[in-house]
């Protein structure tokens, strides 16, 4: 065999040899960000969890009433959205609910009472709730959550005195406790928190 | 839970009244203080006979206990007469004659109040949204609808 072919010879064999590494090398490689979505993801859960609890699903609704109850019925009494969720004059949300619940008659109450803007929708207008990932995208998308970023979100979520109510329902008309989510507020800020640091990922559609 | 004492503001005059914390203020206004025209329909505001003003807002009295009234005034059916608005309201119920067995118009009067003090011209959906928490057996919602209109009319 001549210098030369053998020279060409061991170019291919050092060729393939780097190809093979290089191949091997990006398959052990994983994406530095899927343990990152991956735990995202599950944080996200326990926080969907408590947003689909009907102490908080109840006031998102797609259409121009809340609901109430576990059972989630409508709102009794005609009542209505009105412009801007705090119903309409002459039946304002403030008409019952008060600035603190209201135990002795069953009514809750809480500050500022209110529905969520329409483009807070977590349900349909059959009032069935979204999907995870639906619910995700609207949490998410700043051009309808009042352009709330991750820490605004966690913020909210961790501090805001009406979703704080959901912890704190009070005693329905017949005298019993109302059911609470199944996260406490505290586990609810801090999947908040592990799911804004994880980049706020939302599950596929 | 035990009796307090309360310093309310109703229709301009402050009173006094000591009861338990969790007593509805309808109970305060028609056993304590005698203001009888405002009435008790349903005890779960759902059908909106003892509606009454508290810090300008038509509220069901039924359901609100005396310990979240706090400062805000207090109008009752009694002085509803003494704002404009109010009056209007009532002239018109007169002109249409709108009454029939009146139990639940002390509650109606004061929602249709609250409605054109923030909509002096409010259209068939505005009143049948703002008044559809007030309930009428006799079915009078035609005339009250034609009155709330006349009156907003004439405060025009």
């Amino acid at each position: 065999m001549s210098r030369s072919r053998m020279a060409v010879g061991l170019a291919w064999f050092l060729l393939i040899l780097s190809v093979g590494a290089f191949a091997t090398s990006a398959q052990q490689s994983p994406d530095p960000t899927a343990p990152r979505r991956a735990d995202g993801l599950a944080a996200w859960d326990q926080v969907h969890s408590v947003l689909i609890h009907p102490r908080c699903i109840n006031c998102h609704t797609a259409v121009d009433y809340p609901q109430q109850g576990d059972e989630r019925r409508r709102h009794y009494a005609n009542v209505v959205r009105g412009p801007d969720g705090h119903g309409v004059p002459g039946l304002q949300c403030a008409t019952c609910h008060q600035e603190s619940n209201a135990n002795s008659t069953g009514v809750p109450g809480r500050h500022n009472w209110h529905l969520a803007p329409l483009s807070m929708a977590w349900q349909d207008r059959n009032d069935k709730p979204l999907s995870s990932a639906a619910i995700c995208r609207a949490i998410t998308d700043r051009r309808t959550n009042h352009n709330m970023d991750g820490p605004a979100l966690l913020k909210h979520n961790a501090e805001d005195t009406l979703v704080g109510w959901a912890w704190e329902p009070g005693r329905d008309i017949h005298g019993n406790a109302r059911t609470v989510p199944p996260l406490s507020r505290a586990e609810f800020a801090e999947a908040t928190r592990q799911w804004v640091e994880a980049g706020m990922p939302c599950p596929k559609l | 839970m035990a009796p307090a004492t309360y310093e309310l503001t109703v229709n301009g005059q402050k009173r006094s009244v000591t009861a338990d914390p969790g007593t509805p203020l309808l109970w305060i206004l028609r056993d304590e203080l005698k203001l009888t025209g405002t009435k008790y329909g349903c005890g779960i505001a759902a059908c909106g006979a003892c509606t009454v003003h508290v810090g300008g807002v038509a509220t069901r009295s039924c359901i609100v206990p005396v310990s979240l009234i706090g400062d805000r005034p207090i109008v009752t059916i009694e002085a509803v007469s003494q704002d404009p608005v109010g009056r209007a309201v009532q002239d018109a119920w007169v002109s249409h004659d709108v009454v029939q067995c009146g139990y639940c118009q002390s509650g109606q009067i004061m929602s249709a109040v609250a409605l054109l003090k923030s909509n002096r011209k409010p259209t068939d959906k505005d009143i049948e949204q703002s008044m559809g928490g007030n309930i009428c057996r006799c079915g009078t919602y035609v005339r009250i609808r034609e009155a709330i209109k006349m009156a907003g009319g004439a405060q025009s």
